[in-house]
């Protein structure tokens, strides 16, 4: 443990105790949450971790104030973090729109579990990745990451404070029972080697500082509330001044730079893995856990002479339109197994645009796709 | 694909099968450096009734991190035993407490067997029948070595009862090789 309570070195981990300690090490002070299955080991873990670093840890009444908890935590300056799963993702989206709308840094980790509803409590799913995209009202733009294992629940953790404090958003780690409860060997690297992005801070004097006044990557510098500078966030649409302004105007130019924030950096935030899709006839795109399983149909296709690769979306949110277009050209199909009724197939689908075939692998959830499921429809796919 | 070695280790809660698992996990994970992924029964059954640790080691990546087919079943439970026996085929190696678990129909090809409870019992606890039934696994399997096991049992129990957790280990390290020397026919 280095002197500031960072771990460092190799451990057996949960996803859930390596999501922890990646918040830990990307400068997370605060948590407030509401416990549930399976992200409890989160609350947990954080409800020892935090005093020891300095930090707060408060068990909310619910979601919905956990939420609030963690947005007015980040007005105040620290990074904070909030963990659930299905039920309780459901009722943080009220609030979550107002982190959107109000620019506010944040990490919210969904464990996901099989719903709808209170479901299977226990056991797998993926049934929120639209609800990730979409869920809060409004218009916006969203960035989520997806793990496939405990080492990358520690890594996309950091990175997604650190996306959170460059685009100053909510930003959601949407992983999933099946990798929160594995347990691995997770490596932490020395606080030296682990990239953590501060908040940047408006260079110009507080009686000029406009907080919701871009810069040219149309992300506004904050300044954190008793810092001196003019502070004000409403949910309600607002002028670069941060004061409600109910125009047609504001609207257009407030909302287009929520949405556009993303997508026009949409290049340097998206990150995937691909494994020999440049020689591909057939694609399986795929995030976390069925990413994961998806392999082994690959290595199996491949060993029959069927040439598949993968494309794995280690950022969902936005989603890889350009790279999946082009993909498009040069392959017969996509196979999307997620552990839904169709979610993520959806997107590949329009943005294959008719140049190839998108085939769903479902599964209703309480466990991953059987390997064999996979290659089955791989073969399928190539005759 | 790759060798993989599966594990299920179950029994009824408290018992510490649990930890059983994490404890063989790390020990392949951390101290031998190999690729094992540790994945634990977690559900309202868990508490009381039967519950399971189920380990995965290979020398290659585990993509996939259930158990199909144990190469090792360790039962500590009757009610383990006839939840879990029919999971596996004819060459699963079968390791029971054989106060705790009657063996039906000899379906089974290769079982060990160990008082693991009782002689945690004569230690003077219980509770670290899981550590004796760890030590005996070492010894007839080899699965990890000697000194791996070890330290992960160091680095896993409570502060305070390491000595007791090692005595709990040695007894049943010295009785699985005990086993091995009077069995007809090495593995």
């Amino acid at each position: 443990m280095t002197e500031d309570g960072c771990l460092v070195g190799e451990f057996f981990f949960s996803g859930n105790e390596a999501c922890t300690e990646g918040a830990i090490s990307a400068g997370c002070r605060f948590f407030g949450g509401y416990p549930i299955t399976p992200s409890t080991e989160i609350a947990e873990r954080m409800s020892e971790r935090l005093p020891e670093v300095g930090g707060a840890f408060i068990q909310m009444e619910d979601e919905i104030a956990s939420m609030a908890a963690i947005l007015g935590a980040s007005w105040g300056g620290v990074k904070a973090m909030t963990a659930t799963s299905g039920p309780g993702f459901s009722l943080m989206m009220e609030n979550i729109g107002l982190g959107l709308m109000t620019e506010t840094p944040c990490v919210v980790v969904n464990m996901q579990r099989a719903g709808p509803s209170t479901g299977l409590p226990t056991l797998t799913g993926q049934g929120d990745m639209m609800q990730a995209r979409w869920g809060s009202h409004g218009c916006y733009g969203i960035i989520a990451l997806s793990p496939d294992s405990p080492q990358e629940l520690f890594d996309l953790t950091v990175k997604a404070f650190n996306l959170s404090e460059t685009y100053r958003l909510p930003v959601l780690v949407m992983s999933e029972a099946a990798v929160g409860h594995m347990y691995e060997k997770v490596v932490i690297p020395p606080p030296g080697e682990i990239e953590v992005v501060h908040r940047r801070k408006p260079t110009v004097p507080p009686e000029k500082y406009l907080p919701f006044k871009p810069d040219a990557d149309l992300v506004p510098p904050m300044a954190n509330a008793g810092e001196g500078y003019h502070f004000h966030v409403t949910g309600l649409t607002h002028d670069e001044r941060g004061y409600p302004a109910s125009s047609v105007e504001v609207q257009d130019k407030l909302v287009r730079r929520l949405v556009d924030k993303v997508y026009k950096n949409a290049d340097k935030i998206i990150e995937v893995e691909e494994d020999r899709v440049d020689d591909a006839e057939v694609v399986v795109c795929a995030y976390g856990i069925s990413a994961r399983v998806s392999r082994i149909a690959i290595e199996h296709a491949r060993d029959m002479g069927i040439r598949a690769g993968l494309l794995r979306l280690i950022t969902v949110w936005p989603f890889p339109e350009a790279r999946v277009r082009d993909i498009a050209r040069q392959v017969k199909a996509f196979i999307v197994p997620e552990i839904n009724y169709g979610q993520i197939a959806l997107e590949v689908e329009r943005c294959a645009g008719g140049a190839a075939r998108t085939i769903l692998v479902p599964h209703m959830g309480g466990g991953v796709h059987n390997p064999e499921t996979i290659l089955d429809v791989i073969r399928q796919a190539v005759r | 694909m790759a060798d993989k070695f599966e594990i299920r280790i179950c029994g009824f809660g408290g018992q510490g099968v649990i930890l059983a698992g994490f404890i063989l996990g790390q020990a392949a994970a951390i101290f031998k450096g190999q690729d094992a992924v540790f994945i634990q029964d977690y559900g309202p059954e868990a508490r009381g009734g039967a519950c399971r640790a189920d380990v995965v080691i290979s020398d290659q990546r585990v993509l996939y991190p259930y158990i199909t087919n144990p190469s090792l079943l360790i039962v500590m439970s009757q009610v383990a035993y006839d939840k879990f026996s029919s999971q596996s085929d004819n060459d699963t190696l079968l390791i029971v407490d054989e106060d705790l678990v009657e063996v039906g129909a000899a379906r089974w090809k290769r079982v060990l067997s160990i008082p693991a409870t009782r002689m945690a019992e004569e230690l003077g606890r219980v509770a670290v029948a899981n550590i004796v039934m760890l030590g005996f696994v070492t010894a007839v399997t080899r699965v990890v070595s000697v000194e791996e096991m070890k330290q992960s049992v160091q680095a896993s129990v409570p502060k305070g009862t390491e000595e007791l957790n090692m005595r709990a280990f040695e007894s049943g390290y010295a009785y699985g090789l005990e086993k091995l020397q009077f069995r007809p026919e090495q593995e």
